[in-house]
């Protein structure tokens, strides 16, 4: 049952990516000029120009490029980038890949585990000061831009104070800023959604049956109603995920920090097509990837969920 | 025990009229409209929204007509003054007026939020629409569509659009719309559906009210005060995406301001302690999104009767 | 005899933005031990709301405003929530009304009878487990080793129903309140479970104070009976009192609206107008628009209780001298 249901969400998994990638391919070559039409500001000479889209299969004709790219795809080997001729994709993916993993995966966690506790506390302080505190703070949360606090954090405690390194990457204390940047908005909208789902959830019959038990209300908050009141969030995850994901972009052009965000953005001006569509197809498998982890944590949480899909099978 | 003589022997007699009345109501019965706006009117943090939103747009509308200088106007005799008499916030590192942009900024800001919503509405009402209304094979296959969309980084698909179509105002509006009405759509069609349900519940048990007073009453002030909210969160979603795009260079490009070029351009001012080139832009941003969502809030809360206590 | 619970004047008020709703006002019962007490009476007439108070759950803005819950000498009102929650589960129990709703979706039978045990009565956890084993024994469920490693969802209606009554008595309690037990059960699961009720009373001497409005389930259960109408209590006997001779118009007229299976002639009465506004509750008998015999002075002065034969107390303005004429017509109509 249980291999039959993971065969199933990997065959779904590769025809996402399949449609991302085709979509990236189609968006790509609806772009009117080439990568060579201006080279380090150089107007390449037409010869030149022909020979490098030789050299990149862009001369072919479509069908047959989309055939090389499908099986570029497949293999994940895009070849080198056509700006950085000395670089492959992969080894650029390689470089910056796990330097934005794991700025997001902090940010991530720390995101999760500040929402819950921001909204476990506004909940069971409901249409009090503290409530009306908490969500204030979530709501300017949800509004600041993560650009516009990264530039406020740095102003602050690097310029100002000089607690912290305003850029890079390189030890714990440079990566306070860019986490906290990033992970305020998520933090902020998880922690609205466990306050909205945990007020919803401590009115459920479960709970009062619960306190008939003369339950102390720490247990009934944890035991009873956080499992119930996490739902809503494992589903928003792969959201969230992807918001921090594009918001890797600024926060690494603003710290400095050598992730791929800055290679992804570079290529798109730049229109370096290997780097755009590998970068592309890497970070949709991710995200696909995280959707599918989620999916099986929603079921560890409910076990409706878990009967439910065997039963569909 | 009760004392018999205030008691009189002639209550004893069976009541003449039957005070079978239907009691009217004491408490006063609002219209749902009236009781949505006493509603919000009551939520201060809302009421801050609004008021802050009416101005912004006053001074996005008149703001540049009250300096001296345009958006674009460089002089490079005046670069990096700090806020004074002749530039209130300042001037930026070709001497342009901070002033006058900032307002130009909340221009593009209000009118991406703006348009973004208003297209998200005619696509989600159009689509939602006709996926409730006709059902069946029809409804899940546009709905399966929308989970594809839906499933996307929708920041991404932007970016990948921005690259198509070239930057600029009308390009970002377009990207942001593409991805961004599936929410109103699945709203609109929950309703259309709620509506067919209605009126197949009533038609086949006579109920007390007739139909129309049910889908009028009920429904269409549900249906519209929802399509309200959703539109009210759309706009500071917008607005973050084109100031996303631009800081990253891939939205409005020079010599016009965004908030989010201005943002961009003066990331270099932290250090240098040119402090105003990155205020005004980074607060008029974070407080222009700060009042849209707690109007938002306060509109769901004010029109959403299960949230009446 | 002592009784185990004794609830007087009891008054609880919930404000709400459209005024204060005055949902019990006045209550008065007497349970004693081994007794089952059936409160009965149209929705919203405040029977639930008194059992939540005697079982310490009246949320927040919800407030007993005034009187007293003797429970073993005790007055429950005044204990503060911590002191409350030595009472729960231990001394007083609860049985909900829906089973669908009243398990928690996520934690297994097996967690959510142990922790009782557990957290309450600080039993090990393998001591807790042979509980729970006993106490499903008790409530008719085979395979109990089994059923403790499932979820809600895994079983049916009346089997979570039976669950949720093994988990109320696990702490073998004195009194048990049962809240509309029967009402989301098929009829012959009702059935099941009413004699399940009766068997445990039986085999443990627990009280029950059982809330329904449904009258098959008084005649089956209950030794007493008290009739509550728009938060008060209207009348109060034993079963044949109220079913045989009952004085209030409302017990009347509520006994009439039932179907009789073994009457031929099944003329069903329902009751006809609605109940009153509790917000601001009519100052004379709360029931006089809806009495067929209503008098002047009904709707001037609220009537006061009379006592008729032992434990059988009314509260009607025909109990007066003055309206001899009146009650005579009364019990004379067909009951």
């Amino acid at each position: 049952m249980m291999v039959n249901f993971i065969l199933r969400r990997l065959l779904a998994m590769i025809l996402t990516i399949w449609v991302i990638a085709t979509l990236t391919f189609i968006l790509m070559h609806v772009i009117p000029g080439s990568p060579f039409n201006s080279h380090n500001g150089k107007q390449l000479n037409e010869t030149v120009q022909k020979n490098m889209e030789m050299h990149y299969n862009l001369d072919k004709p479509l069908p047959i490029q989309y055939l090389i790219y499908m099986k570029s795809v497949a293999t994940f080997d895009y070849g080198p980038s056509i700006k950085h001729p000395n670089d492959t994709v992969n080894s650029l993916i390689s470089d910056g890949f796990p330097v934005s993993f794991e700025l997001g995966m902090i940010t991530l966690i720390v995101a999760i585990l500040s929402g819950i506790i921001l909204g476990i506390i506004a909940a069971l302080k409901a249409n009090h000061f503290i409530d009306y505190v908490a969500m204030t703070i979530a709501v300017l949360g949800i509004s600041i831009p993560n650009f516009v606090l990264a530039s406020l954090l740095i102003q602050e405690f690097a310029v100002n104070l000089g607690w912290l390194p305003p850029s890079m990457w390189t030890s714990w204390k440079s990566e306070v800023l860019p986490t906290i940047a990033l992970a305020t908005g998520p933090m902020a909208i998880i922690a609205r959604l466990i306050r909205t789902s945990m007020i919803e959830v401590l009115t459920q019959d479960y709970i009062r049956t619960a306190r008939s038990k003369g339950l102390s209300p720490i247990l009934i908050v944890f035991k009873h109603a956080l499992k119930n009141a996490l739902l809503p969030v494992i589903t928003l995850l792969g959201t969230l995920a992807a918001g921090i994901l594009t918001g890797t972009f600024v926060i690494e052009k603003i710290f400095a920090i050598p992730g791929m965000g800055k290679y992804f953005v570079d290529s798109i001006n730049t229109r370096d097509y290997p780097v755009i569509m590998g970068t592309t197809v890497f970070y949709s498998s991710i995200l696909i990837v995280l959707l599918f982890i989620v999916d099986i944590a929603y079921g560890w949480l409910d076990p409706r969920i878990k009967l439910h899909k065997k039963e569909v099978i | 025990m009760q004392t018999t003589n205030e008691i009189q022997d002639e209550w004893f007699n069976k009541r003449k009229i039957k005070n079978n009345h239907v009691e009217e109501l004491k408490r006063p019965s609002l219209s749902y409209w009236k009781g949505a706006w006493i509603r919000l009117l009551q939520n201060k943090l809302a009421m801050f929204g609004l008021i802050f939103l009416i101005l912004l747009a006053i001074m996005a509308i008149f703001g540049p007509f009250m300096s001296q200088y345009s958006v674009s106007s460089q002089n490079l005799q005046d670069q990096n003054l700090s806020p004074s008499h002749n530039h209130w916030f300042g001037t930026d590192d070709l001497g342009r007026d901070v002033f006058t942009r900032t307002w130009y900024g909340a221009r593009i800001s209000l009118i991406v939020g703006l348009l973004a919503a208003l297209v998200d509405l005619l696509i989600g009402v159009i689509y939602g629409g006709i996926s409730g209304y006709k059902g069946g094979k029809v409804d899940s296959v546009l709905m399966r569509i929308i989970e594809i969309l839906y499933g996307l980084p929708y920041l991404l698909v932007v970016i990948l659009m921005m690259v198509v179509m070239g930057p600029g105002l009308f390009t970002v509006i377009v990207a942001l719309t593409i991805t961004g009405w599936t929410g109103m759509a699945r709203i609109v069609r929950g309703q259309v559906l709620q509506l067919k349900n209605y009126e197949f519940v009533i038609a086949s048990r006579s109920f007390g009210s007739p139909t129309s007073r049910i889908i009028k009453k009920d429904l269409i002030p549900n249906t519209i005060g929802q399509i309200i909210v959703q539109m009210t969160l759309t706009v500071p979603s917008a607005i973050f995406a084109e100031a996303f795009l631009s800081f990253l260079g891939l939205g409005i490009q020079a010599p016009y301001a965004s908030w989010g070029t201005m943002a961009n351009d003066s990331l270099s001012a932290i250090l240098t302690g040119y402090w105003w080139q990155l205020f005004f832009p980074a607060f008029f941003i974070s407080m222009t999104m700060f009042a849209f969502n707690v109007l938002g809030d306060g509109l769901q809360h004010a029109l959403d009767p299960k949230l009446r206590r | 005899m002592e009784p185990l619970l004794e609830v007087k004047q009891l008054h609880i008020h919930f404000p709400t933005h459209g005024g204060t709703v005055k949902a019990v006002r006045g209550v008065d019962f007497t349970l004693g031990k081994g007794e089952t007490l059936a409160i009965v009476g149209e929705s919203g007439c405040g029977k639930s709301v008194s059992s939540l108070a005697i079982m310490g759950l009246i949320d927040h803005p919800g407030k007993i405003t005034n009187g007293s819950i003797i429970f073993k000498g005790k007055d429950l009102t005044r204990l503060t929530s911590k002191e409350m929650r030595k009472i729960q589960g231990l001394d007083i129990s609860m049985v909900f009304q829906d089973p669908m709703t009243a398990l928690n979706p996520t934690l297994t039978i097996g967690s959510q009878l142990m922790e009782g045990l557990i957290h309450q009565k600080k039993l090990s956890k393998r001591k807790a487990k042979k509980e729970a084993i006993k106490v499903l024994d008790l409530v008719g469920i085979s395979n109990p080793l089994e059923r403790l490693k499932q979820y809600p969802h895994q079983l049916s209606g009346g089997m979570r129903q039976r669950v949720v009554i093994a988990m109320a008595l696990i702490c073998e309690p004195n009194l048990l309140i049962a809240d509309e037990p029967t009402t989301a059960l098929d009829v012959t699961i009702q059935a099941q479970i009413l004699e399940l009720f009766e068997s445990i009373q039986k085999r443990t001497g627990i009280s029950i104070v059982i809330i329904t409005h449904d009258l098959g389930v008084v005649a089956k259960m209950a030794d007493r009976i008290a009739v509550m109408y728009a938060g008060r209590v209207v009348e109060v006997g034993n079963k044949r009192q109220i079913f045989y001779h009952s004085e209030h118009p409302y017990t009347r007229a509520l006994l009439q609206s039932v179907v009789r299976l073994d009457q031929s002639n099944n003329s069903l009465k329902p009751i006809e107008g609605s109940p009153p506004d509790l917000f601001s509750p009519p100052k004379g008998c709360a029931f006089v628009d809806r009495c067929p015999y209503a008098m002047e002075v009904c709707g001037r002065i609220q009537p006061q209780k009379t006592r008729l034969r032992e434990g059988h107390q009314v509260e009607c303005w025909l109990q007066d001298t003055r309206a001899v004429t009146i009650r005579k017509e009364m019990l004379a109509s067909q009951s």
